[in-house]
């Protein structure tokens, strides 16, 4: 028994016989294309073919289809082909892949270029235009239901509030403090390295201290919280909507809003002020630690210096800024969350969107702030 | 020996699997014979789909042997698409592919073959299964529940395996639909000369296409054979499956 698919072609007179041999099957499609093509030729030439089956040990659909091309290019000019032979356990299959592949809907005509650029074109600005509409309308939802919550405070969602404030605030602090603590070091190693050559080491403090409370405290964490329980926030909801949670709490009368995002969105407003304040302490100590070890700047010195560079209104800058922060990375993760569709990669899109639009928004938000307060003098 | 492995495409001896301190399947043994349609009942959590998830290899084994056409699980690897076809109970397409790609998968990690030739093996599988070379270029998410298994079986038929496995094929398909998939199935498994294993609630499945049904109660097959010596069966699990109220009810109406 031959362990290799064979094709003899033989002609004879005007007809060529095609005599498969062997096993005609998916493991051997290699053999089973060359094969074909190599009597390609052979079958346009003549008049008719028929395909002697008697030698075929095996057949799967991908070799009864390779045989049925055969016999299909050899028919299409309106010449004779036909099986002969054929064993009786694959004659179903013979005909059922005779059925096949009849229909080839046409392909689409590929679009215009320049057109096509404008439809994307188009289609992005509706987009953002979309993403605006439906940020606004989240923000909308959310102060409706403080509305609700303010009338009846007995309709807060305590339970559901705690827990996000554990998930979101409590179990981050190691890693916020972490973070933190090094960019502080870091940023004072660099003071002092950078300083030293003109003999401006001591500005090292105020530098830290400013830009730690002011901007950089801040923003770390909220981008940090961004990455972390944003798209935790997105996912969550994203995958509720999948198994259709959602649907389910609309249906028993009760808003989603209500029950699942204004729970998460006020631990995020709660927690981020407590994140910055802590994580700003961290980076502190961190430039301290630095200026002991590195700039040879006792903690006594470190402390008086950073109590004569800083004032309050550093603090508050900051601080003022984390809540109104955690309120755009709530509804981004939030609105994100509940634009998910039915598929896995949907959910992943989404995820990412939410944690890049909100990164992007708090960076903006950032922006806008330091124009204000400088305008307003603080 | 030689006999024996030619006339079973699966052997489940002494099979135990179980879950921490709980024990789902206990010392099982079920035999499949090649070219058969075999059923597997089973209360809701009763071990069926774990059985099946054994022997496919996604659940780790206690104790027992497995041998899928004479070969002992657990070797296959990278392979095992030309061995078996899965359908899982939801489908489990690949959300991010289309249906020809979903189809295409197993041809391209399997084989080295022609972008052409791969088109046309998946339109090919695709009107097999009963659907139109239009629906190729659609997302898992756009398709109904019906097109969703017609898809799925159509990527578990692909490299054309002896085997193949079904979770709850009909579930979730209106009677029309479950008919039309029973009817299917029915049509490749003598065409391809399929081996089917089947876990299945549908009794109007069990009843047209099974050749064989086996009943899985307490960890252990209690009962297997062709559905009327099932019906007929003493064992009190067996009993309230076929002669309950709905099972009476529905044989009553198929009479």
């Amino acid at each position: 028994m031959n362990h290799e698919p064979l094709l003899l072609a033989t002609p004879s007179g005007d007809v060529l016989n095609l005599r498969p041999e062997g096993p005609w099957t998916a493991a051997n499609v290699v053999t089973l294309e060359t094969l074909s093509r190599s009597v390609g030729a052979d079958v346009d030439r003549s008049r008719a073919v028929t395909l002697d089956m008697s030698g075929v040990s095996a057949l799967d659909t991908l070799g009864a289809w390779v045989l049925e091309k055969l016999s299909r290019r050899a028919a299409s000019s309106g010449r004779s082909a036909e099986f002969v032979g054929v064993a009786d356990h694959f004659t179903g299959l013979l005909d059922e892949v005779r059925q096949v592949n009849r229909h080839t809907p046409a392909p689409a005509a590929a679009p215009n270029p320049v057109l096509a650029r404008l439809g994307d074109l188009g289609k992005s600005t509706v987009g953002a235009r979309e993403d605006i509409t439906i940020f606004l309308q989240m923000l909308g939802a959310l102060f409706m239901a403080i509305i609700g919550v303010l009338r009846r405070p007995r309709s807060l969602r305590l339970t559901s509030l705690v827990y996000q404030l554990y998930r979101i605030g409590w179990q981050a602090i190691p890693i916020v403090a972490l973070i933190t603590f090094l960019i502080g070091a870091i940023i004072a190693q660099q003071g002092f390295f950078h300083f030293r050559r003109f003999g401006a080491e001591s500005y090292t403090v105020d530098m830290v201290g400013i830009l730690v409370l002011r901007e950089l405290g801040v923003l770390i964490v909220a981008i940090m919280v961004a990455g972390r329980s944003g798209s935790a926030y997105t996912a969550e909801l994203g995958s509720m909507k999948m198994r259709e949670e959602i649907d389910a709490l609309s249906t028993m009368g009760l808003d989603p809003v209500d029950v699942l995002i204004l729970p998460r969105v006020a631990a995020l407003v709660i927690a981020l002020p407590i994140l910055t304040f802590i994580g700003s302490i961290a980076a502190l100590y961190g430039g301290g630690l630095v200026a002991q070890f590195y700039g040879d700047m006792g903690p006594a010195i470190y402390i008086a210096r950073l109590h004569e560079a800083i004032s309050v209104t550093h603090f508050e800058v900051g601080i003022l800024k984390a809540p109104f922060m955690a309120l755009v990375i709530g509804i981004v993760a939030c609105s994100e969350g509940l634009r998910v569709k039915g598929s896995a990669e949907s959910l992943g899109r989404q995820t990412t969107t939410s944690v890049v639009k909100s990164i992007f928004l708090v960076i903006v938000l950032d922006g806008l702030f330091a124009v204000f307060f400088a305008s307003i003098g603080m | 020996m030689d006999a024996l492995q030619d006339q079973f495409a699966i052997r489940v001896r002494d099979l135990v699997v179980g879950f921490g301190r709980q024990t789902v399947l206990d010392h099982l043994s079920l035999d499949v014979r090649r070219g058969e349609i075999l059923g597997l009942v089973g209360a809701s959590g009763g071990g069926k789909s774990v059985l099946m998830r054994t022997i496919i290899g996604l659940i780790p084994r206690r104790s027992g042997t497995i041998e899928v056409m004479g070969q002992p699980t657990g070797g296959h690897g990278r392979g095992a698409a030309t061995i078996w076809g899965i359908l899982f109970q939801q489908g489990a397409l690949f959300s991010s592919l289309t249906v020809r790609q979903n189809v295409q998968f197993p041809l391209r990690e399997n084989l080295v073959l022609s972008q052409e030739l791969m088109d046309e093996i998946a339109i090919a599988k695709l009107e097999m299964v009963g659907l139109r070379a239009q629906d190729a270029d659609k997302y898992p998410s756009e398709l109904s529940g019906g097109m969703t298994k017609r898809v799925a079986l159509a990527r578990a038929l692909a490299l054309d395996p002896p085997i193949l496995f079904l979770d709850e094929p009909t579930s979730g398909l209106d009677p029309i639909a479950a008919g039309d998939f029973d009817a299917l199935i029915k049509t490749l498994q003598k065409t391809l000369g399929l081996t089917v294993f089947m876990v299945t609630h549908d009794l109007a499945s069990l009843t047209t296409v099974c050749d064989r049904v086996a009943a899985l109660a307490d960890g252990k097959i209690v009962a297997i054979g062709p559905m009327r010596e099932l019906l007929q069966s003493e064992h009190p699990w067996v009993r309230a499956y076929f002669h309950g109220k709905r099972s009476q009810m529905l044989q009553h109406e198929m009479r």
